[in-house]
This record gives C-alpha cells, structure tokens and sequence, in this order.
C-alpha cells in the first residue's frame, strides 16, 4: 500500500500579480496526478522556502514576469540549500531574457520554460527529474 | 530512518515534514517511527474544521491561528483537499487564505490529498496530527474537505469539532442535512454581517433543541466575520469553555480513547487487505470464481470461511 | 425579413457547403473563443436589420445606440491616439524616452509604473528590491513625477497612467506635479486607469480590501468631477481580464459588468450620474481573431448606452459613450520568431481602428522578452502611422456595418454578455462574485481550455506548434536595465527625506489617516500629502494600516 506522490509546490515570488501560466500549469500537473501545493501571489523567498520545506515537495516551480527573477530565484535556491532542501528540483518560467537563464542554470535551476512551453514538458521534465533524484537517494 | 526521528527530536522542521510524507506514503517503517513518538503525544489540542463549500473555513482557520499565535501557542494546520478520482493528482490551494503563516515559522501548515479517503480527511491525517503533537504544537487545526457531504472523520480525529455555517444560498441546510449538526460541538455562523445571519441562527438553535447528544453540552453558536477577524476572540473562548468542560466531566478522554481505537481498527484493515488482496492469491481466486459466472456473495462468503477457519486456528 | 424562397435556397445551400470535403489541416472552425462559425452568413442570420432594426440596433454613428461608432465622421475629424505605453528605470530615464516618443509624432502619453510603485512600495521598500525599475517607471514621490514630466507641458500632453490600487495617491503627484508647472488641475486631460475591480480579477495590482477600495475609487469619481473636469477617472479595462485567459464574450461582459457597478455606487454616494459617466472611459485589449474583435467593440458601445439609458437614466448623451483605448494582446506574442509579432499587431491594429477605437497601443516585437528597444516601440508606432495614413481605411465610419457576419456576431456577444450578467446578478453582484472567485474561476476555465487547444493542435500558433523553427537562434537586441537603478532610486529617496519638511509631512500624514477613519473624501488629502512631500509608501502604509491586506480568494 505505499504510494509516492509527486508533490510539487508552485509559487509566485516578487510583485507581479499576473497568474494565468501558474494556475494554467498548476492544474495541468495535478492532470498528470502530482499534488499541486499553490501558494497564491505576491510571496517572499523566504515563505517559498517554508512553505516548500512543510509541504515536502520534490519539485518547487516559481513564475515570475516582474523582472525581479536575478534577485529573486537565486536566493530561492540559497534558502533552500540553507535549509538543506538541496534536492529538491527548481525550476520556474516567465519573461526572462537568454542570458538570464544561462546565468541561473548555474545557480539551481537547471532548466526553465519561456514563453511558448506546453504543459506536457514541464509535467515530464519534473517527472523525469524527480524520478532520477529519488532513485539517486535510495542508492 | 533513526536519524530522521533524531532529528524530529532536535526539532527540525524539515524532518517532522519528511516523517509526514512517511505516514502519507505508508512508506516501510512508518508505523514503527509512528510508535516510537506515541509516547510524546497527548499535549496538543487538535480543532475539526468542516463545513459546507465557500462557507470560509481557511480564513475561519487563519483567524484562529493569528488568535492562537498572539496568546504565545504555536499552531499547526492541517488541510485537506480532495483528490481526483480519475488523475490521482490534487491542487491543494488552502494556502493562499493563510495570510498569517507568511513570516511566521512558528505556524506549520501541511496540505493533505485524501487520496482515495473518502470520509473527509486523508488517511494519514490523524497521524499527521500525531507528529505535530509530538513535535510540541500545542494548537493543531485540522480542515476537512468540505464538499458538503457528511464528513465523519474529522469527529473522531479531533478533540473540538467546529461548524463552519454561512447565511445565504441553500448550502448550509443542505449540510445540516447531511449530518453536520451531530458533530458539531461548536457552530460557526460565518458572514454574520449578511441579512439572513440571524435567521440561520434560529435555524440552527431550534435544529439543536431537536436533537439529543451523548453528552451534557450544549453546542454554543458563534457569529463571526473572517475576512475582518470580528467574531474570533469569541470563538477562541468558546473552545477553551469547551475544553475546560469537557475536561472536568471526563469526555475529553473517552474521545481520545475512541481515536485510538479507530486507529487501531484502520491499521487492521489496512494490513488485512493488504494481505489478502495484494500479498495472497485471493485476488486471483475472485477474478478466476467471477469468471466462471459464480454469483459474488458466494465468493465472498467462502472467501470469509476461509479466513474464519484458519482464525480458529490462531487465537 | 428574408422570403420564404430564400430560406429555401439558403438551407439548399447549407446542405450543399457542409457537404463539401474541409482541408485536412483544420481541425476546427471557431473563434478563437472557442465559438464554432457558420461557413457563410446570410441575411437570415440578421433579420431583423432592416426597417425598424437598423435604428434600434445600428443608429447611424454617432447616435444611439452608438453600435456604428460614438462619432458622426470618427477618423475624418480626429484620427485615433497614437499612445504608446512607456515606462522603465528611474523617472529620468523614461522622461527622455517620452521626449523620443514625443519627436516621432506621438500624440499622447502612457506612463508604465514598476511593480513596487503599482503595489504602494516605496523604491526602498524590502519588497522592491529587484523590482525597481524593471517592469515600469518607478515613482515614489512628487519628486519623481516632476522629474518624469519635466520639459513636457502637462496643459499639452494628455497622459494616461496605469496605476489602480494606489491610483488616487499618484494621481494626486500627478496633479501637485502640475501645480508646479502652473497648471491649473481643469486644464488637465488624461486617465488614471484606477479600475480596481478586475485588479481583484485578472492583475492583482491592489492596496487594500475590495470594499475599501472601492470606497477609494468613488472619492476619485467625485474629486474629478469637481476639480479636474477633464480627467478620465476609471479606465474600466476588459485587457487585463483578456490578457488573463477569458474569451471576448466573459471580456465584453465582466468589463461592463465592473463599469455598471461604479455607476451605482456613484449613484449611491449621492452624484447624479451625468456628474461622472462622461468622465468613465474603457481600455480594451485587441487579439487575434480579427471579426470577433470588431464586433466586441461595436457590442460594447450597443450594451453600454443601452444600460446607461434604460438602466441608470442618464440624459447626457456623453453618458451613454464607450470612449476606447485598445491595446494589441500581449499574450498573442511569440517569443520565438519574434520579428512574426509585426504582423501579428498590424492585423491586430486594422480591427481595433475598424472597430472605431479612439486610442490604441500597439506592441512591440520584443515584449516576450523584455521591455521593448527604442527601435521596436518606433516599428509599433509606425505600425499605426501607415495603417492610418497608408491604407485609407480611417475614411469611412464602421466600415462593416451590415455585413452578415460582423453584424450576427455582435448580436452573438451582446447575447453572451447577457447571460453572464444574468449569472453575476445570480451571485449577488460583480462584488461579491469576485470575492469569492467565481469570477477568476470562470477566467482560468478559458485560460486552461485556451492552453489544451493549442497543446493538441486544435488552435495554431505559428513558430509555436506549427512552422516551428528547431535551434531558432533569436538575434534581436534586448533592452536592458541599468542595474543600478534601485541604489539611485533609493538614494533619491533618502536625500528627499533629509531636505523635506518632517512636520509638514507628519501633519499630513496624519490628515489621511483621519479621512480613512471619517469617510471624508480622501482625495484632498493625498493631494496635500503629495505636496509635502510624503511618499507613496508612506501614505499606502497609512491606508493598509486602517484597512488592512487584500485577500485572495480560493483557486
């Protein structure tokens, strides 16, 4: 009777309040069965972070298109190494420029999905992912 | 998996919502660890939330929290939100309302999937409720689902039930209805600065005159409006009433003792079925007997037979 | 009415079209609301247009019910706004890109704020840091907005300001910024965009709860129709609820929806409604369906004069007009490909000025990246510039009108939009409807069920699921903004706390507070607290500190 869900927590850091693409891909993973934990707008980094540590996510998806994501996603990730939730998986998506993006890969967020990206390969790169550090962490 | 207790111990956060995930999963060794912090619980008084959609339990529920943090107790929520038959996924959005948690570390709010529970809680949810006690809650709320539907649960796994009622539309005598009014050892009139408060008030008071419960209490209703906070000092009032009255004439107890025992009960289930289902060929037996067009209560009835013999045989 | 021989031959030939094999490479014939189409419109689909129907569904333009347009020659006596939203780094910054717009034959300002100025964060605000700057101009204090406008003549210039939860308080910079000027609050003409309804909707740029907000929102209709005559007060915007995921239909409805309840609390604080609705003006966003677009507008100004004055009684025929600002749709844009979002915002543009639009915004190719370069906006604006002095569409009023097809389609759309506010009066007004989220919940339904067409190949997206470009290497510039800004701004705040007088700030600090708590029309006291010099965080945080934080509904 064990049972692992993915548990994935989406939230909107920084001031924009536009929510339409993490309630759009908030529903489409809990489609693909994930327990979706929505934070609701306009959080801190810090309260990502506790809400990502007591809720046990594998996966913590931010959607950003203020332009703030070079202050904010980075101390994102360091929160979360802080708290030793370093395995958790980060990504995120929104307005954010090439450079930018190969800037943060560096930093945490191995991948992130601009403009354009389907549903099907975030849910199957948080998948992919999470299946790899889980059986990572069971060697 | 002793570290993660340790840890627990030490009061490590990460660790309590790890153990969490545990109980959830049935993961291997979750009833051990479980059992090892039994010792610890007992402390915390755990508050049901239930109620009728829309009738503004999480914001009740963020109230109470704000209330609870400003006397000094720490507080831990539980959510619960249902999962979706046909995907197996949940969005869990109680958090949003939960204004008061986002620079507090000292409020844990856990979202729960039922996945597949259907009497309002998850499966997991008194466990869950066990490690926040151990880990030194002292206020632990738990949220059911609320589709309106009769949510029994939450009466054995908390200590104070509170009903969450709202004037206005037909949903709150749909779910007297359904058999909230029996659990109820608190009511909330929520919304109350709405036109039809008072008359959902008299409502609720001449359904109670009505009905008889076990015990001597006689549920008091409280009006509130959550978005505002009006209405929260009373109600944090009415339970510490309850609790102290409960206390004194030995109820408190008695309902604890019935917890436990559904606990064990659902643990025996739980491991029975597990058993027959997935770890003996019964599955296969059924399959094969129904395939050749025997009728089921046959089935089941030399399935139970069976089980009766070889119980003689143990016991 | 069409003949009985005619809608023989009319049914023959529908038998005859959807007999007939369809391209193998559409799935689906809709709008891209999702709305299936006939394959060809007849006067059976508008019976009722001649005769009587013309004048109480069409009227010529410039009459009631103003369906054809809200002007008698409409471009002939005044081509539409060329406005351009602008607004980055510090206030200096975008001065000199207004100065740019200006030069290149715009005619009309729009100030984009950054996030911590839409929010009522000062520029060194905890939360600002990151934000400053970067989505919009930052603005926390007179100080700013004299620099913004500085060499721009604000008796000139209208100016259009996207601002709504903290609208009434930099309105009131604005207004303290041309007192400096010498102008004179009646000589001034633009709009507050200040429609906090669909910011609880759609874009979630709000200060304080819903009801104290609102509250805020009449102090402004009211102080406007006293004292700046020519100010649009609300820009009852359907965009943001576009742009959010709705259809036409929930965009046409929700707006006016949110229009209809200012008017009654308007009417409720005591004004005659002809005081303020003429000063009431709408933004609405342009996509890509390009009929359905039209009619949208044209369904708009049909709804609302009708409303207005059946419903509320208005006798001034300024009551009954939509006044529109339209802006190209932003979630219409690719990134990939970029240099497609041209063409995309031409077609986009042609059915805003067919729709008769009085202002349009037109975006850039590179907004899905960043802010848009000097050289896109110039591409955007002339964009407009050859639509209306090239193509000679501007010539004729509403040039559609009559067509079978524009015409049944805004028949279809007022139709819509009547069931929706069937539906919202159902759940106790617009107010309460979004308090509890039914509103946004009917908006991500579409947002979801846009996503799933595109994701299945239903809907096409060119670059994006068909004519995709595999490894596209995007090779246009990208604005960037001096990272610095947040230590300049913050640096200009400081130094502006030192030299202002603390007691004169404190005084009318204390002079908002009291107006929150008495329910006196605040708006004369933000003025005041503008021309002390106090910032936008510092009178936003008396207002939350009265009315508390707005709560978001569940999801």
């Amino acid at each position: 009777m064990t049972s692992e869900k993915i548990r994935v927590l989406v939230a909107k850091p920084g001031l924009d309040g536009h929510d339409r693409g993490a309630k759009v891909v908030a529903s489409a993973l809990r489609d693909r069965g994930m327990e979706v934990i929505y934070t609701g707008l306009h959080q801190t980094p810090e309260s990502i972070v506790e809400a990502a540590i007591q809720e046990d996510v594998d996966a913590v998806g931010l959607s950003i298109l203020s332009g703030a994501h070079m202050t904010l996603f980075p101390k994102i990730a360091e929160l979360l190494r802080s708290r030793g939730a370093e395995n958790v998986v980060l990504t995120g998506g929104g307005i954010i420029p090439k450079e930018d993006v190969e800037s943060l890969r560096t930093l945490g967020f191995a991948r992130l999905f601009g403009p354009g990206s389907t549903t099907d390969e975030i849910a199957e790169y948080i998948e992919s992912e999470v299946g790899r550090r889980r059986a990572a962490a069971n060697h | 998996m002793d570290s993660l207790v340790e840890r627990f111990r030490s009061g490590d956060r990460r660790a309590l919502a790890r153990l969490i995930t545990r109980a959830e999963n049935r993961s291997p060794g979750f009833a051990e660890t479980l059992d090892a912090i039994y010792g610890s619980t007992g402390r915390g008084f755990r508050i049901g939330v239930t109620g009728p959609p829309g009738a503004g339990k999480s914001t009740i529920v963020d109230g109470l929290a704000a209330a609870f943090r400003a006397a000094g107790d720490s507080v831990a929520v539980l959510a619960i939100d249902p999962t979706s038959p046909f995907t197996g996924g949940a969005l869990l959005g109680d958090r949003i309302r939960m204004r008061c948690t986002e620079d507090d570390s000292n409020i844990f709010v856990r979202s729960m999937a039922t996945r597949g529970s259907l009497g309002g809680l998850a499966r997991a949810t008194v466990d869950a409720a066990d490690l926040l006690d151990a880990f030194g809650y002292k206020q632990i709320m738990i949220e059911t689902v609320g589709v309106g539907q009769a949510e029994h649960d939450v009466m054995t796994a908390s200590d104070v039930v509170l009903v969450i009622l709202y004037p206005g539309g037909g949903d709150s005598v749909q779910a007297m209805k359904a058999g909230l009014m029996e659990i109820a050892d608190i009511f909330v009139v929520n919304k109350s600065d709405h036109p039809a408060a008072d008359r959902l008030v008299d409502d609720i008071e001449q359904m109670l005159e009505l009905r008889a419960r076990r015990d001597a209490w006689r549920p008091p209703v409280v009006q509130c409006v959550a978005t505002e906070r009006r209405g929260i000092a009373e109600l944090v009032l009415r339970i510490e009433n309850y609790k102290s009255a409960r206390e004194a004439a030995g109820d408190l107890a008695a309902r604890r003792r019935e917890r436990r025992e559904a606990q064990v009960r659902r643990a025996i289930e739980e491991e029975l079925a597990l058993l027959l289902f997935e770890k003996s060929g019964f599955q296969d037996y059924i399959t094969r007997e129904l395939d050749r067009r025997r009728p089921p209560y046959a089935i089941a009835a030399e399935v139970v037979n069976l089980i009766k013999n070889s119980l003689k045989h143990a016991i | 009415m069409p003949s009985e021989s005619f809608k023989k031959s009319n049914e023959v030939y529908n038998k005859k079209a959807s007999a007939a094999k369809s391209r193998e490479d559409a799935r689906e014939f809709t709008t891209i609301s999702g709305d299936p189409l006939d394959i060809c419109y007849t006067p059976q689909n508008s019976p009722d247009l001649n005769g009587g129907g013309y004048d109480d569904k069409l009227g010529f333009p410039g009459e009631y019910p103003y369906t054809r347009g809200i002007h008698p020659n409409l471009y002939r006596g005044k081509l539409w706004t060329m406005r351009q939203f602008a607004g980055f780094g510090t206030a200096k910054d975008t001065n000199e890109r207004y100065h740019f717009l200006l030069e290149h034959g715009q005619t009309g300002l729009s100030v984009a704020f950054d996030f911590p100025t839409l929010m009522g964060y000062d520029s060194d605000h905890a939360r600002s840091r990151g934000e400053v700057g970067r989505c919009g101009v930052a603005i926390s204090s007179l100080a700013d907005m004299e620099t913004l406008f500085s060499g721009i003549p604000l008796d000139k210039v209208s100016v259009s300001m996207t601002i709504n939860g903290p609208a009434a308080i930099v309105w009131s910079f604005f207004i303290a910024a041309a007192e400096k000027q010498g102008v004179h609050p009646s000589k001034l003409r633009g709009t507050i965009q200040n429609d906090i309804l669909k910011e609880f909707q759609a874009q979630h740029a709000w200060l304080v709860p819903i009801d104290h907000a609102l509250r805020i929102v009449i102090d402004t209709m009211e102080f406007g129709a006293k004292e700046v005559q020519q100010w649009n007060t609300i820009s009852i915007s359907g965009y943001h609820i576009r742009e959010a995921g709705s259809t036409a239909a929930q965009e046409l409805a929700f707006t006016l929806a949110n229009g209809f309840e200012y008017i009654e609390r308007g009417i409720a604080r005591g004004m005659n409604v002809d005081e303020f609705a003429p000063r009431l003006s709408f933004f609405w966003d342009v996509h890509l369906d390009f009929f359905e677009e039209i009619a949208k507008f044209r369904a708009a100004r049909r709804i609302w004069a009708k409303t207005l004055k059946e419903k509320y009684g208005a006798k001034d025929p300024r009551s009954l007009l939509v006044r529109t600002h339209a802006q190209t749709a932003g979630v219409s844009l690719t990134a990939q490909q970029p240099e497609n979002n041209i063409v995309r915002v031409a077609y986009q543009a042609l059915a805003a000025v067919l729709g008769g639009t009085q202002s349009l915004h037109t975006n850039s190719m590179d907004e899905t990246l960043a802010l848009p370069t000097e050289k896109s906006v110039k591409i955007a604006l002339r964009t407009q510039q050859v639509l209306a002095y090239e193509t000679e569409v501007a010539h004729v009023v509403d040039p559609l009108g009559g067509s079978y097809f524009i015409e049944a389609m805004t028949d279809r759309l007022e139709a819509a939009a009547n069931v929706y506010f069937k539906r919202i009066a159902e759940r106790g007004g617009m107010v309460n409807a979004t308090k509890e989220g039914w509103v946004q919940r009917e908006i991500h339904r579409s947002s979801t069920a846009y996503q799933k067409a595109v994701e299945d190949g239903r809907k096409t997206i060119v670059g994006i699921n068909r004519f995709v470009e595999e490894d596209e290497k995007i090779e246009i510039p990208v604005l960037k903004i001096d990272p610095k800004v947040d230590e300049i701004s913050s640096d200009n705040l400081r130094k502006l706390r030192e030299r202002r007088d603390a007691a004169r700030v404190k005084k009318a600090l204390d002079g908002v507070r009291a107006a929150a708590k008495n329910g006196e029309n605040l708006m004369p006291r933000f003025v005041e607290a503008a021309r002390s010099y106090a910032t936008l965080g510092e009178i936003a945080d008396v207002l939350r500190g009265e009315f508390g934080a707005p709560v978001e509904p569940a999801f």
